[in-house]
This record gives structure tokens, sequence and C-alpha cells, in this order.
């Protein structure tokens, strides 16, 4: 315990893709000493893979878009199930978070007037995407990498050093968060590149350590998202909602096998792509769920006028939200309209000309020319479902982040309850800055208050480090991290994927219980030094008990909604809206409790008209809205 | 799409020293090179130590020499090579190695800091930055980089010249000062005498090596640096602007100058990168010659020593009285409380004078 590398700061944020680098900014702006801790380089989170753009009602390409509207969306989208709150604030706050990027030298697509360009996006009313290009991710972790380099420079102006205040750990990874009295008062973990370990002492800790995708077989994902914060936050003590959600991206790639899984753009479909079958034919328009029919074209030709005359015209079905064109792919394919292998087309190729496809889709282009020697402005993409994003996370107070441990707080795509059962394009990366803003005010304003010193107790840290060095202990003779890792995400992949039943759900139960025993059994050779065998044999348990999470929310949730689809369940049940799964540890088993939504105020539920609540709310809460109404216009 | 068994040779080994491997392992329809590493992993070798993150040549991580050539594991198909051929794959060769593929790339965080960030335009809230297409696009080619650092690892400015490495930021940051200039909204007007006088862009001979390696395509020679250098040539020209530019210069600017973290000893810098040179490079023996102490040049600068830490005063600005108040026992290091004594030799940058036999 003596020779462990210590350090003493007052907020500890763990991540560093968007919402890490937005909290930390705001910790350092508010004086707070504070360390950045990421699995990876600073600058490579997940993040930079965004590509699609960042939702904010700025109305720069139609006047007619406003905090309201993009509620509403998020509402819709999220299918009522969002922390109404956080859809609100969220709303409210985008616009300022991407003005404040330019003024941090960010570089955004331009409309004609010089303000920042918008695009669509599926579920959104109006363009609303500010974007570069079809790399917007990268434009934003590059302008917050780049800001926190500037704070630097400032903090080396005043005192000589660089890192005086801010400071990024890199390729370092968290195992443990402490918790003393039911108070954080630290976190645990080891350099990648050595295999030390290191011990951060803190009032407050941040997590920002994004998804869960890695322990699906087909995925977006990286390796990084091993659902750490999850895990981490249910250890500590603190409560995950929603994990029943996960959204599968409608169109990842699905050829070549090795890069099955990653994305394409919505970008492509927002900008005049369209979904074929193996028939050659525009199949959207088969699929458009009663709830949305108002909303969207009946015919390719109103559908292709969209694009130049939105204000007098319905979108095009392929706009639909993600979890609508994901099921519609998965039942084509199902009914054996699918491509060879095993997706359906994506088509740009016929709708612009080539040069606007390389200068619209700029990334895409190059993918798919690398990847797959596929050129998109001659041929069409096939493209299949693949896990993206999960909506489940940390429940927080919506307007500060904290969780329910004092002196935790959770940010970005690892907290729960903005996005309900199913996200929008675009409003994650919003997501990241409005409340990653938000998550380092209060985490700062927290450590302000808190006791100090703040301690760990050498017990807990020699435990710490047991659990770390065991997989290496056990030596070749254990279990493989590689094997249990694909075993893993093939029974998520299978039994807890896009189309999930009872049976298979509970099948799903039994493995997961069985692969949690052996990963205690894992064990890797070699030694500490960037060694990825013992770094993913420590994120398993992780994985492991994430996964217990989604399989278990899914198999209470009986009914289909967003992210979540059960055929044996395949209406949405207006009764279920009011109910939030809530995860909890209890030992080592997760254990669920049914909460009641919070209830939306009244002045948000009148930004609906009544047709449309009427398809989401019990006829119980249809009168409340009745007499509110009735008060309204008496 | 059965799979064939390829021949793979792959560098092994860490700071000590390694050699090459070889395997032979399956390679299936469409593969790139990343996924026979990660196959590798997965059956021959689970401690192999690799970078990355997206597989799709978005996030940098995979840098590795192929066959020689400096690429992305993440984007070189497996086609592009005969059946037969004998894929060797070792790690970047200018940055030191950890472990494996994985080198340390600190430098480049290094020399990021070293380059005085966007200057927001005073008077310009947020929102009301008006910038058009045509004006940010120049910038935004700069922008596409995703930090891959190939061009860092092939510029023989520094690949060859370890003793480089120090007065010189490579075409990564040669495109972001560029990146800078441009910007419409920067409110900064020296980028370019900067890129001369602390980025050493006066040694690049324009050989265009990073050009052809960036994955993203950036016209990094012609569009970032051939302009940058033509200004400061020009500027250089006249004596007076240029005397007139270094007198206001250097004592109105808060640059961050120096390299050192530590906040102990600057040391200056070598008056040849401050010359003006009409894009003849200063060779690198010249330079070298120009450093003033002979143990410098085995400093193992990109390596930093923790910073010292300021003591923990209370709110009435001393230290607490007792070991019950502070937060550690004992009286505070003048090192800082959170570096462990002795400090590793590695870390130290610091080459006694007697021992010349390293370097
Ligand atoms: C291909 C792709 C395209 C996307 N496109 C869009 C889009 O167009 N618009 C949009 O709004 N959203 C998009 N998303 C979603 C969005 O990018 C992510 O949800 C978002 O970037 C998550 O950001 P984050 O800050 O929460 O986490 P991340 O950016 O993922 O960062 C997580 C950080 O936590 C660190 N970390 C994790 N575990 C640990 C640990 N144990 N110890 C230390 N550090 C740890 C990681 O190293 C990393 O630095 C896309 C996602 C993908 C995969
Ligand atoms: S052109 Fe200049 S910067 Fe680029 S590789 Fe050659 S010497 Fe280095
Ligand atoms: S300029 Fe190109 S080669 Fe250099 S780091 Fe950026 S992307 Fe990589
Ligand atoms: S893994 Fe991201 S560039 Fe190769």
């Amino acid at each position: 315990m003596t020779n462990i590398e210590r350090h003493n700061y007052d907020v500890v944020v763990i991540g560093a893709g968007g919402a890490g680098l937005r909290a930390a900014i705001e910790a350092r702006l508010a004086g707070k000493k504070t360390a950045i801790i990421s699995k990876s380089l600073f600058g490579k989170a997940h993040t930079v893979m965004a590509e699609g753009g960042a939702a904010a009602a700025m109305g720069n390409v139609n006047s007619r878009d406003n905090w309201m509207v993009h509620f509403r969306d998020t509402m819709r989208g999220g299918k009522f199930l969002n922390n109404f709150r956080m859809a609100e604030l969220h709303a409210k706050e985008a616009p300022d978070r991407i003005w404040e990027l330019e003024t941090y030298g960010a570089l955004f697509d331009r409309t004609k007037d010089g303000k920042i360009s918008q695009r669509n996006f599926g579920g959104h009313e109006y363009p609303r995407l500010a974007h570069v290009g079809d790399r917007t991710g990268l434009e934003l972790i590059r302008t917050l990498q780049q800001k926190i380099v500037s704070l630097q420079q400032e903090d080396f102006a005043a005192t000589g050093n660089y890192e005086s205040r801010i400071r990024v750990f890199a390729e370092t990874t968290i195992t443990e968060l402490f918790v003393e009295n039911d108070r954080i008062t630290g976190c645990f973990g080891y350099y990648r590149e050595s295999g030390e370990f290191v011990l951060f002492e803190a009032p407050a800790v941040v997590l920002a350590t994004g998804g869960i995708g890695r322990s699906f077989k087909v995925t977006s994902n990286s390796w990084e998202y091993t659902g750490d914060g999850h895990a981490l936050a249910l250890r500590a003590g603190a409560a995950l909602i929603n994990m029943e959600f996960v959204q599968f991206h409608p169109t990842g790639m699905v050829w070549p096998p090795s890069v099955k899984g990653i994305l394409v753009t919505e970008s492509v479909r927002g900008d005049g792509g369209v979904l074929r079958n193996s028939e050659g034919k525009r199949f959207m328009f088969d699929y458009v769920p009663d709830v949305f029919r108002k909303q969207y074209a009946e015919t390719e030709e109103e559908a292709d006028r969209w694009y130049t005359d939105p204000d007098n015209n319905r979108r095009p079905p392929e706009l639909l939200p993600r979890d609508e064109v994901a099921r519609a792919i998965n039942a084509e394919v199902k009914a054996g309209r699918g491509s060879p292998a095993g997706g359906v087309f994506l088509d740009v190729s016929t709708r612009m000309p080539a040069e606007v496809i390389i200068k619209r889709l700029p990334s895409m282009h190059h993918q798919f020319k690398e990847l797959a020697d596929v050129d998109i402005t001659k041929q069409p993409m096939e493209v299949g479902p693949t896990c993206h994003y999960v909506m489940g996370g940390v429940e927080v107070d919506p307007d500060t982040e904290a969780a329910a441990v004092s002196g935790l707080f959770a940010v970005g795509e690892v907290s729960g309850g903005m996005h309900g059962s199913n996200r929008l394009g675009g409003n994650s990366l919003s997501d990241l800055l409005v409340f990653g803003k938000r998550a380092g005010e209060y985490a700062a304003r927290y450590a302000d208050e808190a006791a100090r010193p703040v301690k760990v107790s050498p017990a807990a840290v020699n435990a710490a480090v047991e659990t770390a060095l065991a997989p290496l202990g056990r030596g070749e003779g254990g279990e493989s991290p590689y094997a249990l890792q694909s075993e893993l995400q093939q029974t998520m992949n299978d039994l807890v994927g896009i189309i999930r039943r009872r049976s298979e759900l509970e099948e799903s139960l039994a493995r997961l219980a069985d692969l949690k025993e052996r990963i205690k059994k894992v064990g890797v050779g070699g030694g500490r030094r960037y060694n990825p065998g013992w770094h993913l044999a420590l994120d398993l348990r992780n994985m492991v008990i994430v996964s217990e999470c989604t399989a278990k929310a899914a198999l209470e949730r009986e009914e289909s909604r967003g992210g979540h689809t059960r055929e044996d369940f395949p209406k949405m049940d207006p009764s279920w809206r009011r109910v939030n799964l809530v995860c909890s540890l209890r030992g080592e088993d997760v254990q669920l409790e049914r909460k009641p939504l919070p209830k939306m105020r009244p002045e948000l539920m009148e930004l609906f008209d009544r047709a449309e609540l009427s398809k989401y709310l019990t006829d119980e809460e249809l009168a409340e809205f009745d007499a509110l109404a009735g008060k309204a216009g008496a | 799409m059965m799979g064939e068994v390829r021949n793979f040779r792959v560098w092994r080994g860490d700071a000590d020293g390694g050699q090459l491997e070889d395997f032979q392992v399956e390679v299936n329809d469409g593969e790139v090179v990343l996924d026979i590493i990660h196959r590798l992993q997965a059956t021959q070798a689970p401690d192999l130590a690799v970078r990355w993150n997206c597989k799709a040549g978005k996030c940098g991580s995979c840098s590795m020499e192929i066959n020689g050539k400096p690429r992305l594991g993440c984007m070189t198909r497996m086609s592009t090579f005969e059946a037969t051929e004998t894929v060797t794959v070792t790690p970047l060769r200018t940055f030191p190695v950890i472990r494996d593929l994985v080198t340390d790339v600190s430098f480049n965080y290094q020399k990021a800091r070293e380059l005085p960030a966007f200057a927001p335009p005073a008077g310009v809230a947020p929102g009301e930055y008006r910038m058009q297409q045509v004006d940010v696009e120049r910038s935004q080619e700069f922008r596409k980089c995703i930090e891959c650092f190939l061009c860092q690892n092939v510029c023989h400015v520094v690949r060859d010249h370890e003793e480089n490495k120090k007065a010189f930021s490579g075409p990564r940051f040669f495109i972001r000062a560029a990146e800078l200039d441009m910007h419409p909204l920067d409110a900064r007007t020296d980028r370019k005498d900067l890129a001369v006088e602390e980025q050493g862009i006066g040694y690049c001979n324009i050989t265009k090596c990073c050009t052809e390696v960036c994955p993203e395509h950036i016209k990094i020679t012609d569009n970032a640096i051939i302009p940058m250098k033509e200004r400061a040539v020009d500027r250089r020209y006249d004596p007076i602007a240029w005397l007139g530019s270094k007198i206001f210069h250097r004592d109105q600017l808060d640059r961050p100058a120096g390299h050192t973290t530590t906040g102990v000893a600057t040391a200056e810098r070598p008056a040849s990168s401050r010359q003006p040179d009409a894009g003849s490079p200063s060779t690198p023996a010249e330079h070298a010659a120009s450093h003033q102490a002979q143990g410098e040049i085995s400093m193992n600068w990109h390596r930093e020593a923790p910073a010292g830490q300021a003591a923990p005063v209370g709110s009435d600005g001393r230290l607490p009285v007792t070991e019950f108040t502070g937060q550690m026992a004992g009286a505070q290091s003048p090192f800082g409380d959170d570096v462990p004594l002795p400090l590793p030799v590695d870390d130290i940058n610091y080459q006694h004078p007697s021992r010349t036999d390293e370097g």
C-alpha cells in the first residue's frame, strides 16, 4: 500500500470523451484541482467516432425551430419515458453549449449567412444538427482537448507548471471507487503502460465512461465500452435505470465480416440516401407506425420533395427514429428480402451526383472504399442493425447529475434518463455538453462543501490491489478472457438482441450466472506492462454485471417500447410508461425495483396535443390532462 | 470464404529490447492487419500489446509500421498483400517502445502544449461568430487530423535524429499552426513567426514524406508547411520588420515557452532554430553543435518527471501545525507529496556528465 502512487484532487473525472472533458473544463474554471482519467490516449475516446452532428435548436436553417420543438422531438423519440426535466434542460441549453465551442476554436460547417449550418436527422422535426462533414465527433473532442490544453497554458503562465490545476492521466483504467460513510473518497486503477497502480483521493468523482456496447457481438462500439462506469456506480451503491433500452443503430456495415457492425452514419439518409430490399423496393413506407403517421410521407414523390421543400411536404420514412428503422430492416431480412451478406441496401449513388456525395459524406466514401472496396458513388452499401448506444445508465438528479452516493456524479452515455427508451441521433453529443457542464459545476460546488481531508482506508486499497492482481496470479491455467468475452457477446447478441422473448431472456440469465462464476476464475499469462489479456480480464466482471442488468430488466418489462422489443408483448403499454426499472446490487446479484417516473410539469405537458398524448398516456393521466386543459381554457 | 494460413512477423519486446517473432495465422476474406493482430491475441499471444479503438480509421490509435511503411492497422487490407508474402509488423520507429506495437507518443502531446491555443476575437459574443464556408474550409482540412502521428513518425528530421526532437514540433503541429493562422477569427497575428521560432519549421526541407503517409490525405506540405514558410521567409528578408517583431513580441507574449513541465530549469532554445533561413534546413550536425551541454543530447526529455506540488497551505496561508490536521504524516516533502522517492532512474531528466556510455 505504501508504494502506491497517490494523488489528491478536488474533482476526479473518469472518462475523457465529450462528457468528461466538458465536466473537467467546468470544474477547472470553477478553480478546482481536476484530474481527467482515460483508458485510451487523450483525444481518442469514443466521442471521436460520432459522425452526424450535435442537436441544438439554434434555428439557423429553419427559424421555426426552438427549444420547445426540440423538447417535443426528444420526448417522442424516447416514447415519453424520458426524464422530462433532463429533456427540458437539454433542449434549452444545447445552443449555448454549441456556441461556446466556437469560442474554443471549433469550426462547424456554415450556412450562407455565415452561421452554423444544421442538418436533418432521424426524429428531428427541423434541420438541427450542427456538424462538420461527417466527422462532428472528432471536431467536438479535438476542440475540448485543445481547450484543456489552453487552460494548461494559462496555468503554466501562472505557476510554471502545465499540470498544476488540470492533469490528464491517459491510458489509465479505474477499477474501483471508494465509499466511506456513504461518501465518495476516491478511486483506484492502474496505468496500462506500466501496470503500476495509482490511487486518487478526492471528494467528488464524475463518471463519464460511456457505454456498454462491447457486450454485444455486432457493435459499433470499441473495446473501451465495457460498462465500467455502470458497474463502478453499482458497486458503489448507486442505481441504474432504463438498462433494458439498448439502441441498435439500423445501419452498420455487414460486409466484410471483420468490420461487421461499424457504423454507417444516419446522415446518409438525412442527406437523401434510401433503403431498398433485394426486390429494389423502398420498404420503409410499409413500416410507419401509427404514432408517427402524421409526420411522415406516404409516397416516394412526397418524400423526395421534402428534401428541397420541407415546409410543404412530410419527411421520408427512412428518417423514422432508429428503433423503427432497425426493426424494419430486421423484418425485411427475416422475410427473405435481404442483401447477400444479410442486410439491406442503402443507396446514395442514384440519388445525387458523385461530387456531392464526396463533399457531404467524405468519411463514408473513404470508409467503404478502404474497408469494403465499394464506391458509394456508384454502388449501394449493404447495411444491417448494430448495437450502438445504451439509453440506460446511472440514475442522477436532472439538474446536478448527482447520483445516489454523495460525491458521485454521472454524465454522458453512462447516465440514464435523458433519452428515455430511445435516443435521437445527435442528441448524445449535445447531451455530453449540456450535462457535462452541469456535472462539472456541481461537482466543484460539492467539493467546496465536502469535509476534508478525504482519506481512503489502507484496507480498501489493499483489497483493490488484490482483486486487480488475481487474474495474473492464476496465470494461464485460468479461464481465457478472450473466450469468456466472446461467449458473453454471443449470449447477449443471440438472446438479448433486437427482438426479445421470455424463454430466451431466461436462458440468457442462466448463461450469465454461469459466466459470472467462470469469470471469477479468469487467468492470464504475461506481466503487468501493457498486457491486453489482463486488461480484458479485469473488464469482464463489469461486462457481466451490466449485461445482467440489461437481461433482467428486459425480462421484467412486458411491453415493446423504443430500444426494447418483446416478441411476446409487441405493443406499447401506457401503464408501463409510468414505470422505471431500477437496478441495484445486492451482494453479487442485481436486484430490480419498480419506481414511478417523475411527473411532467403541466406547462410542458401542454406543448403536446391531446391526440398525440392519447397514444402514450393511460386514461387516468389523460383525464388529468383534460382537467388541466379545461382550466387553462376557462 | 474459408480462411487461408499466412505468415506474419511481429516485433515483440519492450524498452529493453526485443525481436521479430514468426506466426502462422488464419486470414479471412475482407480482413485488415488489425484483425490479424487481434486473432493472434485471441489464439496465440494473449499479451500482445497493440493500441486500437474505432477500427474505422477515425481515432488514429492503431499506427504501426507494416512491411516498413507507416500505416493504420485497421485500414490496411490483407488483400493488398500477396498470399505468399510475409507481413512484417513493427512499432513506430521514431518513438520509444513501451511494449510490442505500443510506443510512447507523449512527445506529440508535449509539442501540442507548446503551441499557443486559439485566441478568441475580442468583443465577439458566443453565438455571434460569422464565417463563410469557403473561409473555414482551409482550416477544416487540417482539423480532419486524427492524430495518428504517422507523419511525425516518418519525418526524417526526428526519425533519424533524436536530438532534433527538442527544437522541432513536426508536421502534425505545422498543420495545427497553419489551421490557426488561417482561422478566420483567430486573434493572433504571429503564428508564422512562432512556427519558425518555436516550432522549428525551418528544419523541414519539404520532402513530402508526411503528406504521403497521412491517412486523412491532408496536403500537409503544399497547403500548410509551404504557405507557413513563405510568409515567414518574406518577413525575414526585411531586417527592420524582423528586428521589430523580435523586440515587441518577446516580452509582450504570454506564450508558453520551453519544454519542461517540471517548473525547474528551462533549457534555452537552441539559437539555430531562431535564425532566419530561406528554406534550407540547418543540418542536424550544426544543430547538435549548437547545443550547449553535451549531456542534453542523451537527456531522456520526452519522459516527464512528475511535477512538484505546492504545499497544501490552509486558508491562513500556513501549513497545518500538527500531523493530525495535515493530509499526511510527517513534514511536507520538498518534491511534493505525490512524488514517491527515490525517483525511478528512468524518470529523471538528468544525465551525469561523467557517464558517456549512453545516448
Ligand atoms: C460510430 C458512432 C457514431 C456516433 N454518432 C453520433 C452522432 O452523430 N451524434 C451523436 O449525438 N452521438 C453519436 N454517437 C454516440 C456518441 O458518440 C456517444 O454516445 C458519446 O460520444 C459518448 O460520450 P461520453 O463522453 O459519454 O463517453 P466516451 O466518449 O465514450 O468516453 C468514455 C471515456 O471514458 C473512459 N473510460 C471508460 N472506462 C474507464 C475506466 N474504467 N477508467 C478510466 N477511464 C475509463 C474512456 O477511456 C473514454 O475516455 C455515435 C457513437 C458511435 C459509436
Ligand atoms: S515535408 Fe518537412 S515535415 Fe514533412 S516529412 Fe519532410 S521534412 Fe518532415
Ligand atoms: S496530419 Fe495526417 S498523418 Fe499527421 S497525425 Fe494528422 S492524420 Fe496523422
Ligand atoms: S483503430 Fe481507430 S484508426 Fe485504427
